[in-house]
């Protein structure tokens, strides 16, 4: 990461009314037309110009991750969704979930709270692969290199998706 | 037990969309004619194919992917116990909460784990008091302390 995006990162980003309406017009997705920010200028009738301006300071921020595609795993044929949670020792887990993320089957990593007695995982690692068995692999790759670090894990797979609907800012 | 959607079918052309343009889209004024000079296809079949991709469900959405926390919201993962017989009910009422973005369905003791996404960080608690109170059960509230980078690719 470069100087000026550490430092654009480090400051709360405001957004006026004009980005928040920018907003609300994209979080469904951006139009599929040649010029679409020429397509939103109209709607929010501002210049196509500073509609991109606008854009490229909210990536600039990290207000926008970036703007592409989302995958649906399940239709690429991503079938198993196993979210794998770890009890690892707190001292370590900065540096285990480093590692852990930079596998490339490991979609998101954090650490979360435990909280006891039920739910004793503060590592969570969600993998993708083309069936049970293909996570299962990934998941005794992690464990057999963890060692001892990882006291218990368990991996929750997914059978169905109740909802997905993502962020939504009301207009 | 429905099941997640199925694979769809994708082509060569349809497998290089899907995993280059998961890096990004510039910001400029023929974004899809520069995407689609790089993919060697015209502007007006990549356009074409998103708009399939998208109908068949094989990408969830196309666009800037906001980023919940840096627009001043707060995001949590939740978690709940829920008794098999009233499973469909209580993902009716949990479901019914504009503010959970998404919710699965996991095999475990802890069957139901969805995302809460608000615009004001006071929000969150608010929400979990309201989903225990409608729902008689309990809600554990897990938020991120970290986030490790990954990569975030799939090879379609």
């Amino acid at each position: 990461m470069n100087t000026a995006r550490a430092l654009a990162l480090e400051t709360p980003a405001t957004l006026d009314a004009t980005d928040r309406r920018l907003i609300v017009e994209t979080q469904g997705g951006l139009p599929l037309v040649p010029r679409p920010y020429h397509a939103l200028a109209e709607r929010l009738g501002i210049t196509p110009e500073d509609v991109m301006a606008r854009m490229r300071r909210m990536l600039e921020h990290g207000i926008v991750r970036r703007i592409g595609a989302v995958p649906n795993h399940y239709a690429l044929g991503y079938a198993a969704n196993g979210m794998s949670v770890w009890d690892v020792p707190d001292p370590c887990v900065l540096e285990i979930g480093e590692w852990v993320g930079s596998l490339d089957f490991v979609s998101h990593c954090y650490q979360r709270p435990r909280i006891l007695p039920a739910w004793p995982y503060n590592l969570f690692a969600m993998l993708h692969g083309r069936s049970r068995e293909e996570v299962e692999e990934h998941v005794q790759m992690i464990a057999r290199i963890l060692g001892q670090y990882a006291r218990a894990h368990t991996v929750l797979y997914s059978t169905r998706i109740l909802k997905k609907t993502g962020l939504r800012l009301n207009g | 037990m429905p099941r997640p959607a199925e694979a769809v079918a994708l082509d060569a052309t349809d497998r290089r969309i899907v995993n280059a343009l998961q890096g990004g889209l510039p910001v400029c004024e023929r974004p899809y004619a520069e995407a689609a000079t790089n993919l060697g296809i015209s502007e007006d079949e990549l356009i074409r194919r998103l708009e399939r991709l998208l109908a068949d469900g094989a990408l969830t959405r196309f666009g800037p992917m906001y980023h919940a926390e840096r627009l001043g919201g707060a995001l949590t993962l939740a978690a709940m116990q829920v008794p098999e017989a009233d499973f469909e009910h209580v993902t009716a009422i949990v479901n019914g909460f504009s503010e959970v973005a998404h919710n699965y369905r996991r095999e475990h003791a802890f069957n139901m784990w969805f995302v809460l996404a608000t615009e004001h960080p006071g929000r969150i608690n608010e929400v979990i008091g309201d989903i225990e109170r409608a729902t008689g059960l309990k809600v554990y509230n897990l938020p991120k302390i970290e986030e490790f980078y990954v990569g975030l690719r799939f090879e379609a």
